[in-house]
């Protein structure tokens, strides 16, 4: 399997603190990882320093062979990202914003209607497209974000907390659709849903304290629960694991 | 469509998307018409000329171009949008730079909606066209030097109201320091080259000699040598602060 995502020891320190220590990721075409941690574990810092938003005061990213750091224009072509709380321009309708992106990312003038009915139909956009923005409700809004992602069909989509503010339904649609990309992509996306880990993702990392404790499986984590523990496995696991980070730190 | 164009028009359109164009439209014609005629005296001085326009728009975009160029940044990173834009493939640069444009793109809207007033002078009597078309160069000029000061000071918060306060306060600065009152200031205990040096920084001795239809290379120069180091630093500015 093709090797999208490279991330070698990667460090970021603002300031004070030292966010993230160490991370290292490989992620191959067919992959999703569920990218897991408490709040401020360093989850959210990772992703951008994955995608260019941040660079890592040490460490180095490859994407789909082209390196962030010496030629991020190639790079940043290999992926899609729907950064944390799904920002886009709220005076903009749902029809413009995507126009702009897909314009920004260089997608040939007579195809860009086209990609847009595409991944409005995906995304279930078709009703609001002439909408603006700061008009949509939280799960359109998200829902235009993840649209922005996949416009130009990446190889690599990195996804900040892609189904946060959606209710069931599209939590549902929106997992599906993961699932369905999964297979030829590499998708990295955080979540706090343990379930939806192990719903659409084929692989968790677990990131505490600005490292890796666990890497593997959804099915190898939970076999980390002693059998006596019968009910919400996965959580025990997590807080286990979370916890232990924690006090190492301190 | 090369990147600095997509960011140009998007940018441009939306400047109209919110009340903000048709108010500046708005404002900046109403108080020239009021600088040009009241205060200047357009009709009393008896000359076919635009000098009792032109002297004011200076002072006019001193407090119009920052409320254009205070949400050039400060507003993707508020927003958050910031982190859309600085992960697509194009250069940062092309960004800063199609923002600028659409700031002032609109700014030479509004200047060329005077022209009635070019129209009026032009009708009454038979003015030097040529020191009016310098007059607009020179006003043009003005206008890419604050909002580039603007792009700049703009992408250094999050905050678009202290955006517009130290904008109009570096431009104020910028704009004052070729007055004799500053430089009269300076000329008690410094050697006349620094004094001379001061006033050169200053964009209403190059803009002066505009409006009197003198184009001179140098002032040309100074203005687009101050737009372009703009455009460098505020390249630097935002990748180094877009995350904070």
């Amino acid at each position: 399997m093709r090797e999208l995502i490279s991330a070698n020891n990667l460090h970021k320190s603002f300031a004070e603190l030292h966010a993230v220590k160490g991370v290292t990721l490989q992620v191959n075409a067919g992959e999703v990882v569920g990218f897991l941690g408490p709040n401020g574990a360093g989850k959210t810092t990772t992703m951008r320093m994955l995608t260019g938003f941040l660079d890592p005061s040490q460490g180095n990213v490859l994407l789909d062979g082209f390196s962030l750091a010496d030629d991020p224009l190639a790079a940043q072509k290999t992926f899609g990202y729907l950064p944390e709380g799904a920002p886009a321009y709220p005076e903009m309708t749902v029809r413009d914003y995507l126009q702009f992106i897909a314009r920004a990312r260089g997608i040939p003038r007579r195809e860009i209607a086209g990609k847009i009915g595409e991944v409005a139909g995906r995304m279930h956009l078709r009703g609001v497209l002439d909408q603006v923005i700061e008009t949509l409700s939280k799960g359109f809004k998200r829902r235009v974000g993840i649209a922005q992602a996949i416009i130009h069909d990446p190889p690599i989509l990195i996804m900040d907390e892609p189904t946060d503010g959606l209710d069931p339904n599209q939590k549902h649609e929106v997992r599906e659709l993961i699932r369905a990309m999964g297979s030829t992509k590499a998708i990295v996306l955080s979540t706090h849903i343990l379930e939806e880990v192990e719903a659409v993702c084929t692989r968790a990392v677990v990131i505490a304290a600005g490292r890796v404790v666990f890497d593997g499986t959804p099915e190898e984590f939970e076999l980390l629960a002693p059998a006596s523990v019968t009910r919400n496995r996965m959580d025990y696991v997590f807080r286990q694991l979370t916890a232990t980070a924690a006090e190492v730190t301190l | 469509m090369s990147p600095w164009q997509v960011i140009f028009r998007r940018e441009f359109r939306a400047y109209f998307a919110t009340p903000l164009a048709a108010v500046f439209l708005v404002v900046f014609l109403f108080m020239s018409g009021v600088f040009s005629f009241s205060m200047g005296g357009l009709f009393e001085r008896g000359q076919a000329d635009l000098r009792s326009f032109f002297q004011f728009v200076p002072w006019l975009f001193l407090f119009l171009a920052p409320a254009l160029s205070m949400r050039l940044w400060a507003e993707e990173r508020r927003l958050g949008t910031i982190e859309v834009l600085t992960t697509l493939p194009i250069p940062l640069w092309h960004a800063v730079v199609g923002k600028f444009l659409a700031a002032w793109f609109f700014s030479l809207v509004a200047l060329a909606l005077t022209a009635p007033l070019w129209m009026t002078v032009s009708w009454l009597g038979d003015p030097d066209q040529g020191v009016i078309v310098a007059g607009y160069i020179g006003s043009a000029m003005v206008a890419g030097i604050f909002l580039a000061i603007g792009g700049f000071v703009s992408a250094l918060t999050k905050n678009q109201v202290i955006a517009f306060v130290v904008t109009i306060v570096a431009c104020f600065l910028v704009l004052l320091s070729g007055f004799p009152l500053v430089l009269n200031f300076f000329r008690d205990w410094m050697s006349s080259g620094a004094v001379d040096a001061i006033a050169s920084v200053s964009v209403l001795t190059h803009f002066n000699s505009l409006m009197r239809g003198v184009v001179e290379l140098r002032d040309v120069v100074y203005f687009a040598s101050g737009i372009c180091a703009l455009m460098v630093a505020t390249t630097f500015v935002v990748d180094w602060r877009k995350s904070a």
